[in-house]
């Protein structure tokens, strides 16, 4: 019932919820930013975040560092706080964290089927992959021929194999056909977590129909912009679109005839919040579209911390702290290639 | 027909309800004061507990001060006892030609109502001060300055527990002085 989960929460979630909420507080602030924007060199940044709460897993490393190792440490400390989380959590709050990982599972199972397909070695795909997508039988993926097969030998046993449904077919998986299978198995996740939150119910239905509306609507317009000018039907694509959100359904069929950013551009200004967000690019001009999308979302994932009594706090820190792991990237690379300049193109502050 | 039927032996609710013992209702009167008072406390107390327990890992400072919260629903529990017991000195024994008399029937309801009163205020006070006292833990786990002023909200709650507790104390020393059943 909405308004009352005060009362219950906090037989199960109550525990979680506080851990969750002392690691937002550890989130670096605009103060660490600038401290960071302004370092010379990479050790400047080990130094710096070793004040932080990044301290313990950066404080072993030997210089000389590189991007990818600090970036490796950051994303090890997530890992381990979800692990933590998952491990304490009772349901429907585990189904829920599970949930928020297997859109980096399905960006693992593409990662390493297309790689595969590049003959690239299989030991090497399986570093690059996103930790919090990992499940068992992650490595034999790459023996796959075909998306039949690849779905009856490997991601039957897998939480994602629902997902496969709509899109096995017998052709053979070639790059165009890839990407397909990649949007098709973000939308059928999609939807799934749409309905599983709203079975939920209350605050939480509430904050992540919100924050997953944002994203399947967010998603929509990056395959439009993506696939202008390339060989997708116009039903291919509509197909990709998911069916929830501020979109669905009139925003998806204009969409689905664009031809180029501008009616995009024209598409979405019909919609207030949308608006705000194309407003801020110039005509013609789609670099600064994924900043102003980022900026969006951290902003709407700040709010849900507003409230108290439901799951969207733990959607909202996993996002922040991948977001936050995007900006250090940024940074340490922008440093490594003296490109300091071009620092604050891309880094989104959360506070 | 129910009012003419009052005191007239013939089957009808009111007479069944008029023929259960004074002596039920005032027991079931002080079993409600004590448990739900009970029940409202604990629920508080776990509320707050949880989130107190789970905000100190990493703010170690907030753990002290925020103990206030649980001995403010602790005390709800408290108010519970010390109604139950004086509703428990409020009972007589009365010989058994006088349990239907009218002032021995007033005086069970008097305790009945009594214990629902100081019962239910107890509960949604529990419950009102565990849930601020959560919010007080976690918002001091961010800002220590916030501390206080949260704990002025708590403080407005648990008034209401002590709402309950004046007004079964009035009642019942009006009523049981003027209808005490040995009288």
């Amino acid at each position: 019932m909405y308004g009352f989960e005060a009362m219950t929460f906090n037989i199960h979630g109550g525990y979680l919820e506080a851990i969750v909420r002392g690691h937002r507080a550890g989130l670096l602030t605009a103060a660490d930013y600038n401290n960071l924007c302004q370092c010379e060199t990479l050790d400047d940044i080990k130094m710096h975040l070793s004040a932080t709460e990044y301290g313990p897993y950066l404080q072993n490393e030997p210089s000389p560092l590189h991007t990818t190792t600090i970036v490796e440490k950051c994303t090890l400390k997530l890992v381990d706080e979800y692990k933590h989380m998952l491990c304490q959590a009772t349901e429907p709050l585990s189904t829920f964290l599970e949930y928020i990982t297997y859109g980096h599972m399905i960006d693992n199972v593409v990662l390493i089927v297309t790689g595969t397909l590049h003959e690239r070695d299989v030991q090497e795909l399986l570093e690059k992959c996103h930790p919090l997508g990992m499940f068992d039988s992650i490595a034999t993926l790459a023996v796959a021929q075909n998306m039949r097969e690849l779905y009856r030998l490997f991601l039957v046993d897998t939480p994602l194999a629902p997902y496969f449904s709509e899109c096995i077919t017998s052709e053979d998986l070639d790059d165009m056909n890839i990407e397909i299978m990649r949007n098709t198995l973000y939308k059928a996740y999609l939807e799934d977590f749409y309905k599983f939150c709203q079975k939920l119910g209350g605050a939480t239905a509430e904050i992540m129909s919100d924050l997953l509306a944002f994203e399947a609507d967010r998603r929509a317009v990056n395959i439009t912009i993506n696939s202008i000018g390339t060989e997708l039907t116009r039903d291919d694509r509509r197909k990709l679109y998911s069916n929830f959100g501020l979109l669905y359904p009139y925003g998806h069929e204009e969409l689905a005839v664009c031809e180029d950013i501008d009616q995009v551009r024209g598409a979405m200004e019909k919609y207030p919040p949308y608006q705000s967000i194309f407003s801020k690019l110039s005509y013609g001009e789609s670099q600064m579209l994924d900043k102003a999308f980022y900026e969006e979302e951290v902003k709407r994932l700040c709010l849900a911390f507003e409230q108290q009594f439901h799951y969207g706090v733990f959607f909202a820190y996993m996002r922040l702290r991948e977001q936050e792991i995007r900006n250090l990237m940024w940074i340490s690379e922008c440093v490594a290639q003296n490109q300091k300049s071009r620092v604050h193109d891309s880094v989104v502050f959360i506070f | 027909m129910a009012g003419t039927s009052m005191v007239a032996y013939s089957s009808s609710w009111s007479t069944a309800l008029l023929k259960i013992s004074p002596y039920t209702f005032s027991a079931i009167g002080i079993a409600i004061a004590i448990g739900v008072s009970v029940l409202g406390a604990a629920w508080g107390i776990y509320i707050t507990g949880s989130s107190l327990i789970g905000a100190a890992i990493k703010a170690p400072r907030i753990t002290s001060k925020n103990l206030i919260s649980v001995i403010f629903c602790e005390a709800v529990a408290i108010y519970g006892v010390i109604v139950a017991i004086i509703l428990q000195t409020k009972l007589e024994s009365v010989p058994s030609s006088q349990i239907y008399a009218a002032e021995s029937l007033r005086a069970g309801y008097a305790i009945f109502a009594s214990g629902i009163i100081v019962g239910f205020a107890n509960l949604v006070c529990g419950l009102c001060v565990g849930i601020i006292g959560s919010s007080c833990a976690l918002s001091d786990a961010q800002n220590s300055s916030l501390f206080v002023k949260i704990l002025v909200i708590e403080i407005f709650g648990s008034a209401l527990g002590l709402f309950g507790v004046i007004v079964v104390t009035m009642y019942v020393e009006t009523c049981l002085e003027l209808f005490s059943p040995e009288s």
